[in-house]
């Protein structure tokens, strides 16, 4: 018995075992967690500063800053703006907006498609690397440079396209025009959007199609299926969803867009559904066109409209993003 | 006994055979293509390649089809129409290349480089005035820029790869929700919350922090691509090594990452390079040379290229094209040094 009271007394004290980090660790996690939420400040700050700019301008248009679509300043004689008979309506801009977009995404889409598989599954592999990096640089183009290439270059090309899509589509609602003058329209605006969208979205689609599992594609190999079979029972199921979801990113970066718009739409505020007339504009153009001349007032209703724009954006953007995280980024 | 030695056989390899029944199919193509143009009344560019490529598919299906069967026939259609989309798709960049270089050119002189637009209107025949303002306030501009956003940017990405918090989900998304944030909506922020309350003027130092907004999600999501391939090896050896976190990270991690890291400041610099919409709004656009951020506007690339498009004149136009020359052949090597520091084609 004394032996093991003996025993106990020499066993050491139990050593405290801590997962306390040290100081300088506490401040480094300190520092890159105030450095990881400052994009949640960032974005919070443009909420709330462009809806503090805005509010006066959304107190007095309530939900009509959206649904109607007068835009008229009136001043009165001592030039300062008569709130009561003026009138701020985004429903115009948003619709051309929408307008524009969606046309882009509806021209950039397929032929992004076809080209993310060409280069995923069909091209050399010196082809792919060089037309890869091709794409990639273009992407980094300047969207200025887009404006003046599509006002000086593609715009008479895309005017004769409208000609003959007047001349044999004028069934269709949305081609329909009294006058046939095809410049700087809604039409033309799309292909030079869809040109400056189809590298992101290829690049989507390209990273979306190269993660399809290997394991499947050479199963339907060697069923003896060809290319085209294997794309379309193992590719184009795997990948629909992050195309779909890259549309969505191109799509968000066209209602954004300012300077290429501005350059090749001719901005007209009235609601206009027929692409081919050349009048319309959309939300961001709009705020650059008006900003220069605008009264304080006015200025406030261009912030609240760029507010509605950074909401418009942000929610396309964060659908697009879950559509592609569910489907492609998995092992990211 | 004699060793049989095998010649290395290339079964895949496309016989001459094969590459003259290409050859052949592509020139009768364009035979047919000019025959159909020639005869209707389809006329231009647009008429030539629609006729030429349809009647490549046609060919190489029927040839496809009696030779192979139809699912062979098949696959050659969705080869060609897939290789369309890739045409389509790359004619624009090779067309604005071309446009900027035969353009460019009338503008481009030496003189340029050198002086400014203070004593010269955008009228003014091309050998006069220059951009030197406007490639000294870009330089400005993007460098605050940098000097604001390459920290956060960096930290964001530390905050996701190393310390992967509970909030790195929700940052991860936001940070991907920022990089939608439309050019113009930043320009607003700043005028919003800090010219229009407290300045009360524009200056390149606006315009930098317009610029900074946007480099951050393009540096975060570069930085954190980048730190993700560093090994999780090297921070086990630094923690073993009795390293504390900030010191595994600061002498470790980050020094393995350092080219990938400059590449991401790279493609930083070249996503706002060329930005305009907020530059427009907030930095004022001087036109002579300006060297302090924080007063009076300041020019820049962008801006002296949008004033002379809008202007309207062939003068001015010419030196919008010569403006734009130099922001491409900068946005040119930026995006060279970019790929050849994270080791080109080695990612894929």
């Amino acid at each position: 018995m004394t032996s093991t009271a003996a025993r106990t007394d020499l066993t050491p004290d139990k050593r405290e075992i801590t997962t306390k980090p040290r100081l300088s660790d506490r401040v480094f996690r300190g520092v890159a967690t105030g450095g990881g939420l400052s994009s949640l400040v960032i974005l919070g700050l443009i909420l709330i500063f462009l809806a503090y700019q805005g509010y006066q301008i959304l107190r007095l248009e309530g939900l009509g800053f959206i649904t109607e679509s007068n835009w008229d300043v009136v001043q009165d004689n001592a030039g300062n703006t008569d709130l009561a008979a003026s009138n701020f309506g985004l429903a115009a801009m948003l619709i051309g907006t929408l307008l524009c977009a969606a046309l882009a995404v509806v021209i950039a889409v397929p032929i992004s498609v076809l080209c993310a598989l060409y280069l995923t599954f069909y091209a050399p592999e010196f082809l792919k690397r060089l037309m890869v990096a091709i794409i990639d640089l273009m992407a980094a183009f300047p969207s200025i440079l887009f404006g003046m290439w599509g006002f000086f270059i593609l715009m008479p090309h895309v005017e004769y396209w409208a000609m003959l899509v007047f001349k044999y589509f004028n069934w269709i609602p949305i081609f329909q025009m009294d006058v046939p003058v095809f410049t700087r329209s809604p039409f033309v605006a799309g292909f030079v959007l869809a040109i400056m969208i189809i590298p992101i979205v290829t690049s989507i689609s390209r990273e979306i199609f190269s993660q399809t599992p290997l394991d499947r594609v050479q199963a339907a190999y060697a069923l003896g299926a060809t290319r085209w079979a294997m794309i379309k029972a193992v590719v184009i199921p795997y990948g629909r969803g992050g195309v779909v979801g890259g549309a969505m990113l191109g799509l968000g970066r066209a209602m954004g867009e300012t300077v290429a718009v501005y350059t090749v739409l001719n901005i007209v505020y009235q609601i206009n559904w027929q692409v081919l007339i050349g009048a319309g504009g959309n939300v961001a153009s709009m705020i650059l066109l008006k900003f220069g001349e605008a009264s304080p007032t006015e200025t406030g209703a261009l912030m609240a409209a760029g507010l509605v724009l950074f909401m418009l954006t942000l929610l396309v953007n964060s659908i697009a993003d879950l559509i592609v995280n569910r489907t492609g980024g998995k092992g990211r | 006994m004699s060793t049989v030695t095998v010649k290395p056989g290339r079964p895949w390899k496309r016989t001459p055979k094969q590459v003259m029944s290409t050859v052949l199919v592509l020139l009768v193509s364009a035979a047919i293509s000019f025959t159909a143009v020639a005869a209707t009344e389809m006329k231009g560019k647009l008429a030539y390649l629609a006729i030429f490529f349809i009647s490549v598919v046609v060919i190489n299906f029927a040839e496809n089809y009696f030779n192979r069967g139809i699912a062979a026939a098949k696959d050659s259609v969705s080869s060609s129409v897939t290789a369309a989309g890739l045409v389509i798709a790359v004619v624009p960049i090779f067309s604005i290349l071309y446009t900027i270089f035969d353009y460019g050119r009338a503008g481009l002189n030496f003189n340029m480089f050198l002086k400014d637009m203070s004593a010269n209107g955008p009228n003014d025949p091309l050998g006069q005035g220059g951009l030197l303002h406007a490639l000294l306030g870009s330089f400005i501009m993007v460098g605050f820029g940098l000097l604001m956003s390459l920290p956060i940017g960096i930290l964001t990405a530390i905050y996701l790869t190393e310390i992967k918090g509970i909030y790195s989900r929700p940052i991860r998304f936001l940070v991907q929700a920022m990089s939608g944030v439309p050019s113009i909506v930043a320009g607003l922020f700043i005028l919003s919350a800090i010219i229009f309350p407290i300045t009360k003027s524009s200056s390149g130092f606006m315009g930098s922090l317009a610029l900074a907004i946007l480099m951050i999600p393009t540096i975060a999501r570069t930085s954190e691509e980048v730190l993700l391939l560093i090994p999780d090896d090297l921070r086990e050896a630094g923690v073993a090594l009795g390293g504390t976190q900030w010191r595994t990270v600061s002498l470790i991690v980050v020094p393995a990452a350092k080219s990938g890291l400059v590449t991401a400041i790279i493609l930083g610099i070249a996503r706002v390079a060329g930005e305009t919409a907020p530059l427009i709004l907030v930095s004022g656009g001087g036109d002579a040379v300006n060297a302090n951020p924080f007063e009076s506007p300041m020019g820049s690339l962008p801006f002296y290229i949008w004033k002379g498009f809008i202007f309207g004149t062939t003068e001015s136009i010419a030196r919008s094209w010569a403006g734009i020359f130099v922001l491409l052949v900068i946005i040119f090597f930026l995006f060279i040094a970019a790929r050849m520091l994270s080791g080109s084609g080695s990612k894929k």
